[in-house]
């Protein structure tokens, strides 16, 4: 008994530092977006909300943010479907290699995402006119994104138990009605898991949406953040730490809507 | 790895069909996936550079920029720095602690589990370049919260300890996709397996090789693969440290970022992420081969129950 | 690997968005369009230079050419992402029809084509434009790369020794001060220290800093010494007056106290240093006149001093003695600006050259101007506004004639960073002599050996 209390107490000290290590960060974007004159450190703040106001003043401030909820929200839903359709097909029927060929994907996607691979992707984007368009950076993320969405669904495809679906098969349902009615519900969770992932990835990158947008009114979130600093580099930290906040709690509202409404997790469809 | 049940085909999906629902997303990945790749590893070939001489005129070089880099001192300690990066924080880290919170809230509900799940959760979604200032703010010498709150005013944590700062900042950053993964895997072990180790006299440690690991070992492998990746190309920690002091954080993102962009060294930049990519293939072999290989020696040595 | 045809590409792509997608329309009506490309954005980065764009030059050139739409293409970023979108513009041909351009850069956007003499651009009457008159010689420097032409400066700034006076009051030392040599800089430090600043010197040092360490750190000591980074076609190596340069990053960091070195390691060290100096914590600080016009400005700085014009004076920078400086000089400073380009490949170069000295005319040039002030590129406009400042009119009247300009070639940002190298090396406690040396390794590497690179 004297083991499982002090084992209780243990747990229950360490998800208390679990907590603290997790909330600490947060702090200052509670407190500098209020404060007069923010510092890059948390203080209690001199009150204001001045800040708000001064960001509203910023022609593109706000539109950056539907901005990003386009591109984000595109890629998310285009990862998402395209993800599953593929994942489902490689999940049932059986092609050699698949595994490998995935891994391989998913390396060449860390080739993609960096800095060196700016220069074919601005020339592509040139050639398809892509250019300064939203479409252009749905497609170009989108391409990062997919292998590892299709990696992790495939694994929760896998999992998920086939005799529903040879029941409704032996009902005459078509493979598209079993996707859509059987196996999407299963995996549901997962779906919401990796469209958050996705929106999430694509919310704070900065490089490839700058040079392939050129009307500052398509620009999302992350370069117009970049925008709030003088000539000389220096941040306006009342500008940059409002809009930080304005700009995160899309992503944080979009999480709980998500955890209410699915669950936020990658099962859970089933329990055995 | 393929699962008996993934071939048994039980949709009826034919290959046509399968063919049919890849098409989309294997076009999407061949145009703005394998053809920008494989461009950039050309460019790796050659001198290109953004501006000046050499982007009028690229000149194929063939190794030379791999040459190059395997003989520059700084290119082998940013690689060094970037395997402790990634084993310290995203193997031993946002797995480890990924595990650990998902091992200890599995049979919790209720507000304290959506608490912790909710601010996890939180570090992962904010955008990286909120981030960086949330973590300044934490670590700063002079008025860090963190120096505040340990009575060590003026511990210059990001200059006197900067591998370690970045490899905790990533643990924060990054444990959130471990942690539902796991929590997700650890719903395939039965309770009432666990349960009847226990009573067998079982502790943890030993419930968990012997109960838990045999069934999210394929779990552990995709975690594994992914974070290894992701952490191998994360450029967020540049926005604490810059790579510095003096390169001592100077992980391979950020190698490839002063190399390609702040120098203009297209060429060579490609065939640094080249090289990265190579890194990785190690990586995911030697996973492979690690739990595969484990797999084996459970086989072979079945029968002997727990050692005491 | 084969692609499928384009318009098949497209229609596939197009399909699967899930999103509708607008893209840019153009204003249409037969008109002709050009394009202003800048690094400044209403609201971010240089504010009051895209306002003048958007609400007085577009509507006043297109006033005068009624059948023409002018643009603007705002981006306000760090400069090298700035740098890199327009190098892929130029790179494929496309872009806007006037761009920003750091005078810097002049040289390697040159070398890969991507820019052009304005004449081979615009036509010869470029030669005859009434501008060239007005902007100095020095000034017009930052457009020209091998002896011609490529841009319009759009003005320029100057490196000057900040101090705070009510600091050196505390420590006995003049309101009004002019060093003549490094000592006196060492000496009025040390004074600082005995009376209790805590960092009597800043001196961007590291590669954290960047390029503030190169233009307002190594340029300007190595100028004092009487040498330039690039000079007859050789860059300047392991040199006395580079280790002379090195010599004085060890007096101040190398355990004097005179200056705060962990200060430079930090990411945001040089922030830190503007906080620091608006706080009193700081004595003297080596900075442009950018520190005047944007960090410590009363209202809007990002680290105001409401008494700024009470509190902090300003010195020229000394050479290491009287006489020791490049030229001869007592004193020295580095510049540097911005220009502004035509597009090689514009659809219509000679309204774009109209565009262009229509933005640097003297009344736009003023209108610029309005409500801040800045060294502008033309004499005319500067005895006129710079009045009001007297800083700036300090700057403009007596650093100018005394300063020196960064050479503008592809290797230059290498370079940069390696003298920034050199001194992190001397700040983490190596002897200026071996940071030197290491610098001259690098050094050969990057330029091409030890044939480009003099004593």
């Amino acid at each position: 008994m004297i083991r499982h209390t002090l084992g209780r107490l243990a747990t229950t000290i360490l998800i208390a530092v679990v907590l603290a290590f997790f909330t600490l960060p947060m702090l200052w974007l509670a407190s500098a977006p209020f404060d007069d004159t923010p510092t890059i450190t948390t203080s209690i703040p001199d009150f204001t909300l001045r800040n708000f106001s001064a960001i509203l003043d910023n022609p593109y401030a706000l539109g950056s943010i539907r901005n990003s909820l386009i591109q984000g929200g595109g890629a998310a839903a285009l990862v998402v479907v395209l993800a599953a359709l593929s994942a489902y097909a490689l999940s049932r029927v059986r092609v050699p290699g698949r595994d490998a060929l995935l891994y391989l994907l998913l390396l060449l996607s860390s080739v993609v995402t960096g800095t060196a691979a700016m220069v074919p992707i601005f020339e592509l984007a040139t050639r398809l006119d892509l250019i300064d368009t939203h479409l252009g950076v749905i497609l170009v993320v989108s391409g990062g994104l997919l292998p590892a969405a299709i990696f992790i669904l495939k694994d929760f495809m896998d999992e998920t138990p086939t005799t529903y679906e040879e029941s409704a098969r032996v009902f005459g349902a078509s493979p598209l009605q079993i996707l859509r009615h059987i196996v999407i519900p299963l995996v549901r969770p997962g779906l919401a898991t990796i469209a958050v992932w996705a929106l999430a990835s694509v919310w704070g990158g900065f490089l490839f949406q700058f040079i392939l947008l050129r009307d500052p009114e398509k620009a999302p979130g992350s370069v117009i953040l970049y925008t709030l600093y003088t000539e000389g580099g220096a941040p306006k930290l009342d500008l940059i730490s409002t809009f930080s906040l304005l700009y995160s709690l899309p992503v944080v509202a979009m999480y709980l809507f998500v955890s209410q409404r699915y669950g936020f997790r990658f099962h859970g469809g089933i329990k055995r | 790895m393929a699962r008996p049940t993934s071939a048994a085909d039980a949709a009826g999906l034919g290959r046509t069909r399968a063919v049919a629902f890849v098409l989309p997303a294997l076009t999407l990945i061949a145009v703005f996936l394998i053809f920008p790749a494989l461009w950039t590893i050309y460019l790796g070939l050659t001198d290109y550079r953004l501006t000046g001489l050499a982007a009028a005129d690229p000149q194929i070089v063939g190794l030379d920029n791999y040459t190059g880099a395997l003989t520059d001192p700084r290119f082998l300690t940013s690689m060094w720095l970037t395997v402790l990066y990634v084993g310290g924080s995203a193997i031993i880290g946002q797995a480890g602690l990924g595990f650990t919170l998902a091992w200890i809230l599995r049979s919790r509900t209720g507000p304290v589990r959506r608490v912790v799940e909710g601010v996890v959760l939180l570090s992962w979604i904010l955008p990286s370049t909120v981030v960086g200032f949330l973590w300044f703010a934490l670590l700063d010498r002079d008025d860090g919260t963190l120096n505040a709150l340990l009575h060590t005013p003026g511990f210059a944590w990001l200059l006197d300890h900067p591998l370690l700062s970045i490899i905790v900042f990533n643990v924060w950053r990054g444990t959130a996709f471990s942690m539902m993964l796991y929590s997700a895997a650890l719903e395939n072990v039965p309770p009432s397996h666990l349960e009847t180790a226990r009573l067998a006299g079982a502790n943890v440690p030993q419930q968990l090789r012997d109960v838990v690991l045999p069934r999210i070992r394929r779990h552990i492998l995709t975690n594994l693969l992914l974070i290894s990746l992701w952490t191998f190309n994360d450029f967020t920690p540049f926005v604490l440290t810059g790579g510095g002091p003096e390169g001592r954080s100077e992980i391979l993102p950020v190698y490839v970022y002063r190399v390609a962009l702040r120098d203009g060294q297209l060429g060579v930049g490609a065939a640094i992420s080249f090289l990265i990519l190579l890194i990785n293939l190690l990586f995911a072999l030697a996973y492979l081969r690690l739990l595969r290989g484990r797999r084996r020696d459970r086989e072979a040595a079945a029968t002997p129950g727990p050692p005491a | 690997m084969r692609l499928p045809s384009r318009p098949a590409l497209i229609g596939a792509v197009t399909v699967l968005a899930l999103t509708s997608c607008g893209t840019g329309t153009d204003s249409g009506g037969g008109s002709t369009t050009l394009t202003i490309a800048a690094n400044s954005i209403e609201g971010g980065k240089n504010s009051e230079s895209a306002q003048w764009i958007k609400q007085w030059v577009i509507p006043e050139f297109e006033k005068t050419h009624p059948n023409v739409k002018v643009l603007f293409q705002p981006s306000g970023v760090d400069d090298e992402q700035y740098k890199t979108k327009i190098a892929l513009d130029l790179k494929s041909r496309t872009g806007a029809d006037v761009i920003d351009l750091d005078g810097i850069w002049v040289g390697e956007f040159a070398q890969a084509g991507y820019v052009k003499p304005l004449t081979e651009v615009g036509g010869a009457t470029i030669e005859q434009w009434e501008g060239w008159a007005q902007i100095p010689q020095a000034v017009q420097g930052l457009g020209i790369f091998d002896g011609k032409k490529y841009g319009l400066p759009q003005g320029t700034d100057g490196r000057v020794l900040f101090y705070n006076k009510t600091l050196f009051e505390k420590a006995g030392l003049p309101a009004t001060w002019q060093p003549a040599s490094w000592q006196e800089i060492i000496d009025a430090g040390t004074k600082l220290k005995a009376a209790g600043v805590p960092t009597p010197i800043q001196l961007n040092a590291g590669t954290a800093m960047g390029e503030a360490t190169t233009m307002q750190g190594v340029l300007p000591l190595l100028a004092g010494a009487g040498s330039e980074i690039y000079a007859a076609g050789k860059w300047t190596g392991a040199s006395t007056a580079m280790k002379d340069a090195l010599g004085l990053y060890r007096q101040i960091y190398g355990g004097s106290g005179l200056g705060d070195p962990r200060l430079q390691q930090e990411a945001k060290g040089r922030d830190k240093s503007f906080a620091q100096f608006a706080a009193g914590k700081i004595g003297i600080l080596a900075e442009s006149d950018y520190f005047w016009r944007s960090v410590v400005e009363p209202q809007a700085g990002v680290a105001p001093m409401k008494d700024r014009d009470q509190v902090v004076g300003y010195a020229k920078i000394p050479a290491k003695q009287p006489g020791a400086g490049i030229r001869g000089q007592d004193h020295v400073s580095m510049s540097g600006g911005a220009v502004r380009v035509l597009n090689p490949f514009s659809k219509n170069p000679k309204l774009a050259w109209d565009l262009l000295a229509f933005m640097h005319s003297a009344a736009a040039t003023k209108s610029q101007l309005a409500g801040q002030v800045r060294i502008s590129s033309r004499t005319d406009v500067n005895d006129e506004v710079l009045t009001a400042d007297p800083m700036l009119k300090y700057v403009a009247d007596e650093v100018l004639p005394l300063t020196a300009y960064r050479p503008g070639l592809a290797v230059y940002p290498q370079v940069s960073t390696a003298l920034q190298e050199a001194t992190a090396a001397v700040v983490s406690g190596t002897a200026p002599d071996e940071a030197a040396t290491a610098y001259q390794g690098k050094l050969e590497g990057l330029v091409g050996g030890a044939a480009n690179v003099g004593g």
